[in-house]
């Protein structure tokens, strides 16, 4: 141990784990480096990707910005551990079936995001998040293969699904989502159809359909330039 | 609908029982990837490995004086500390040229610079460590002594007699230049009744893949074999490569290729740094890991698009197109890189102006220069988004000066539906494309009346709204006229090994490889479909130049295309083979029987007969029972190249929908529309991901991504925060249509979609943005990316 090393003890993944780590070690590389959890990702180092992104007690946070110091006495969830604890299943599940992944680096990090947004809008009875909320939460995740449209479709349908599961346990919730949150559309027609679950409509089953496109269907503006949240710990700023 | 060249009494490739050709089933590989249990380079970790940082040139341009490393050999973990001169020692230099570029030239680069740093983020030196902690604090402690030199940046002035020579040796600045004339320019423009010029900019980007160069190199001295884990696009290639450069024959070389965190094309090059990676391996005995960090990223992943155009179109007054003309002019950094070249996308500028139309008058300059900046070289779409960009902004400049609709000036100019087989301007030949039932598509899908009249509307509100198109062609399934011809070995064929293991499943071993498009779930679909098992019985195994037919990988849109037709054929071949044995057992004629849903049945009926699982107990176990002198063979090779057309181009057309804030300069992407034709389509959703995922590589250069270096060579935004990628936040909803030409080449049909969506995006929101513009009396924009800054400028309030 040197003099820049310390002993540090947390929990991660529900393991109490005790280790001396150098002050200068990230959360991220302490992770994957000494612990194995190779499933969260390093790919920017300066909080802008969000391949890194983590739970620190019950708050997603970009592993390359915190130290692993920090993180003494804490409770650490990385994806390994929310996927064995069956946490986000229904999320995963919708993510293959939508190929909401494609090389898959950014996933841990927007599968994470996705389930805050998702809870916290489950907490507060919000309903099921816009596509423009869920949009500009995710912000804070990179994802150079899919253009986000999947994701966004995925997200959009877990919300759904946790919603009507919710509906038949207890009181249905009446909102259909609070549109514009987040976001400021100058010009959201009323009569904008709200899109509640996969549009399957671009996802023939079969070769039929392949030259009918769906129903032309305009977008909203997503012009919000608002973070995802404080608690995502960076993501960009807004654009110039 | 296409009849496969089959057996008389076979069913075609698209209505075999139980196909899965067309349907958009899941990727067998997703579901680990969503645990966090991809294994990607950059997690592999192996006994005694150790761990290099490099350091990098902080000029653009520098005589290396000296390097003290004392210091940095005495710091802790430290194993070693090398130079390029000593390096040297271990790898050859490369020069990349290809013989079908003709007059092409370039300098031999080395692994690591010797004598000379020729451009910001080359490696000087190598520090190797135990940890890449102490590898980087070690790297402080390397004194190198520059003597900068005068750096060439503008490419507008790189051949000037005035301007210093990169290499001296050369001569001159010039990498590549080629001149095309087709048809009669000069008549047309004198036909014309309206010139339309303009000089178009594009910015220099990068592929920013979310997982960095990564590669791990173990050279064992015991049994002289070199082990390479590496995120590539293609692993033959790169087996050839090392063995050549490290003098070891390619069976003593093995690349191992996991999970890839994304590529676009950034993956398919030779690195100086991952050369130098695996000679130290080699050097050192033992394993030795690079993962490149995002700034290292930015300053050698290999840039694109860095190109200027002087271009002008020839228009008669009812709407005919007379002529084209370019004049390109590209820096490419201070090496064409190995193996592919830096001329190609120059090249392919030349080959697509003007792709989608009938005029067949064509002139075009281009001109690719050295220069003291990273080097640039094929990325996602190589050529298409400035072909399309300037082909398409110059029809709708046009358009706007005859006073016509786009969509009508395009109606009257793209070439017949029924026209094919053709060629558009360069001579590049199309065997059967769709751009009218696109466009008609397009414009159904979008509601283009509706969209201009709610664009009028809002404009009396003080809302700028535009509406801007894109027709394209897209180079897909590359023959050997790519680079096969041209030296580079680089297979264009590729090949699939199916095996039935002893339980009734299938294996398939393909040269291709998955960057995360789907190969694997497309090469499965084949399988499975051609051969008659359920999907979840095929398992593909990509990425192991020990064990995978020798293939080319995946780049230029080749995957599905030609991966996917091997696959396809050795599925058919195995069936065969299979039936041949069931024959035996059933004491039936093997051409009576099919295989179906995993079952041996009757062609004729569909009746059940045996089971897959039992023909292989048999074939395995008991051969004894088949007939005496019978040979059970449950393994089928089949190989596939193109062979009838140098490439399947395929073509499309994307509209975009924009809304620009005159006062801030801010452009707000609406909408996107894209209808592509990529023939059969094997996986719809994947092909659509392919689109979308492409179009958003599109708009990022359109409205965001630029590598920006000054006049000294220094890349001055060289991170996540200051280069700007698409977000989820600013991207738009994007809708996909298609239109389905198979090509007669292959059994399958199947044309690439990997680049479509990258090719049309920019041109199609640069139209939109001027579109939007058009009536403010702006001055028409012709760079990109369309920042704030440029819009403010056009409508000159800059």
């Amino acid at each position: 141990m040197t003099e820049h090393s310390r002993a540090i003890a947390l929990t991660v993944n529900g393991e109490e784990v005790r280790e001396t780590v150098e002050a200068r070690t990230t959360l991220v590389d302490f992770l994957r480096d000494r612990l194995g959890l190779t499933g969260s990702h390093v790919g920017c180092e300066q909080g802008v990707c969000g391949a890194c992104t983590v739970r620190l007690d019950g708050v997603i946070v970009r592993g390359c910005l915190m130290l692993a110091v920090q993180c003494a006495g804490s409770t650490v969830e990385t994806i390994e551990g929310v996927s064995d604890a069956g946490e986000i299943a229904d999320l995963q599940e919708a993510f293959v079936r939508r190929n909401a992944l494609q090389c898959g680096f950014c996933t841990p990090g927007v599968l994470l995001s996705a389930q805050e947004l998702l809870t916290s809008w489950e907490r507060a009875g919000d309903g099921v998040p816009s596509r423009e909320v869920i949009r500009v939460h995710l912000a804070g995740s990179y994802c150079r293969c899919t253009g986000y449209q999947a994701i966004v479709d995925a997200v959009e349908a877990v919300a759904s699904a946790r919603l009507g599961s919710q509906a038949n346990t207890s009181s249905p919730s009446p909102s259909s989502g609070r549109a514009g949150e987040g976001s400021f559309p100058r010009h959201s027609r009323a009569d904008e159809p709200h899109p509640t679950s996969l549009r399957s409509a671009t996802l023939p089953e079969d070769g039929e359909g392949l030259k009918t496109g769906p129903t032309p269907r305009q977008g909203l503006a997503a012009r919000a330039p608002t973070l995802p949240s404080p608690a995502s710990g960076g993501g960009k700023e807004a654009r110039p | 609908m296409k009849v496969t060249p089959d057996l008389a009494s076979e069913l075609t490739a698209l209505d075999r029982p139980n196909s899965y050709i067309g349907r958009a089933v899941p990727r067998p590989n997703l579901a680990r990837l969503t645990q966090g249990r991809g294994q990607y380079v950059s997690d592999v970790t192996l006994p005694r490995m150790a761990h290099v940082v490099f350091v990098r040139s902080p000029y653009a341009h520098a005589r290396i004086r000296s390097i003290d490393a004392a210091a940095a050999r005495r710091a802790p973990g430290v194993i070693a500390v090398v130079t390029g001169a000593e390096l040297a020692k271990i790898i050859t230099p490369w020069v990349g040229v290809l013989t079908h570029l003709k007059g092409i030239k370039s300098a031999p680069q080395h692994a690591i610079a010797v004598d000379v740093a020729r451009w910001q983020g080359e490696a000087v030196a190598a520090v190797v460590a135990r940890t890449r902690a102490e590898a980087e604090d070690a790297r402080a402690l390397v004194a190198v002594d520059y003597e900068e030199l005068p750096a060439v940046t503008d490419p507008e002035t790189a051949l000037d007699p005035a301007t210093p020579v990169i290499h001296a040796d050369l001569g001159d600045n010039l990498c590549f230049e080629r001149r095309h004339e087709g048809g009669d320019p000069d008549g047309g423009f004198a036909k014309a009744d309206e010139i339309v010029e303009a000089t178009f900019v594009f910015g220099r980007h990068t592929g920013v893949t979310n997982e960095p160069r990564a590669i791990l190199a173990d050279w064992n001295p015991g049994d002289a074999r070199l082990t390479v884990y590496q995120g590539t696009q293609a692993p033959h290639m790169m087996q050839n490569l090392f063995a050549k450069h490290l003098g070891l024959a390619e069976h003593q070389v093995r690349v191992l290729t996991k999970d890839v965190g994304g590529s676009f094309g950034i993956k398919v090059h030779t690195y100086a740094d991952e050369m130098a990676t695996v000679a130290l391996a080699k050097l050192l005995c033992r394993p030795v890991k690079f993962v490149a960090d995002r700034s290292e990223s930015f300053v050698t992943d290999i840039h694109a698009r860095d190109h200027r155009l002087r271009a002008r179109i020839g228009v008669t007054r009812d709407g005919a197109i007379t002529a084209w003309e370019i004049d390109d002019l590209t820096g490419i950094g201070p090496y064409s890189v190995y193996p592919r070249t830096s001329g190609i996308e120059a090249n392919q500028v030349v080959n697509l102006i003007g792709g989608p139309y009938t005029c067949p008058n064509y002139r075009a300059h281009a001109r690719v220069v050295f220069q003291n900046k990273n080097v640039m070289c094929q990325y996602r779409a190589v050529g298409h988004p400035i072909a399309t960009h300037v082909t398409e902004s110059l029809v709708e400049l046009a358009a706007a000066r005859i006073k016509m609709d786009p969509l009508e000036l395009r109606r009257r100019n793209l070439i017949p539906d029924d026209a094919y087989p053709a060629q558009g301007p360069s001579g590049i030949r199309f065997e059967k494309l769709s751009h009218h039932e696109a466009l008609a598509h397009l414009d159904a899908m979008m509601n283009y009346a509706g969209l201009r009249a709610e664009q009028t509307r809002l404009r009396a509100q003080g809302i700028y709204r535009g509406i801007g198109f894109a027709s394209f062609v897209e180079v897909t399934n590359p023959s050997a006229a790519f680079y096969g011809v041209g030296g580079a070995r680089i297979s264009a064929q590729d090949g699939a090994t199916v095996r039935l293991d002893a339980t009734g499943a299938v294996f398939c071993h393909s040269g291709v490889t998955e960057q995360g498009q789907g190969a694997e779930a497309v090469i499965a679909q084949c399988v499975a479909s051609s051969f008659g098992v359920p999907l979840e019985r095929v398992r593909v195994v990509t990425g192991d130049t020990d064990n995978v037919p020798y293939g080319g990988g995946t780049w230029a849109s080749r995957a599905a295309g030609i991966g996917g037709e091997a696959a396809w054929q050795a599925g058919k071949a195995l069936r065969e083979n299979v039936l041949a044995v069931a024959g035996q057992v059933l004491q039936a004629a093997p051409a009576s029987l099919d295989i179906r849903g995993g079952v041996v049945v009757d062609r004729a009926d569909g009746r059940e007969r045996i089971g897959l699982d039992e023909v292989a107990r048999i074939a395995y176990f008991r051969p004894d029972t088949l007939q005496p002198g019978f040979q059970a063979e449950l393994v089928a090779t089949r190989h596939y190249v193109p062979k009838a057309w140098p490439f399947a181009f395929t073509n499309g057309i994307q509209a975009s929908h924009v809304e620009v804030d005159i006062e801030t300069g801010r452009v707000t992407l609406l909408k996107h529309w894209c209808v592509e034709d990529c023939g059969t389509v094997i996986n719809p959703q994947l092909v659509d991901e392919q689109i979308r995922g492409g179009v958003v590589q599109g708009l990022g250069a359109a409205l965001f991504e630029k590598c920006e270096y000054d006049a000294r060579g220094q890349l001055l935004n060289g991170n996540m925060a200051d280069y700007l990628v698409p977000m989820a936040a600013e991207m738009p909803d994007i809708e996909v249509g298609h239109v389905v030409s198979p090509t007669a080449d292959s059994e399958l049909g199947a044309k690439g979609a990997g680049e479509a969506g990258t090719a049309g995006a920019t041109g199609a929101v640069a139209n939109a943005v001027n579109d939007a513009l058009r009536t403010l009396g702006a001055r028409e924009i012709t760079e990109v990316p369309i920042t704030p800054e440029v819009v403010l400028r056009a409508v000159g309030r800059g």
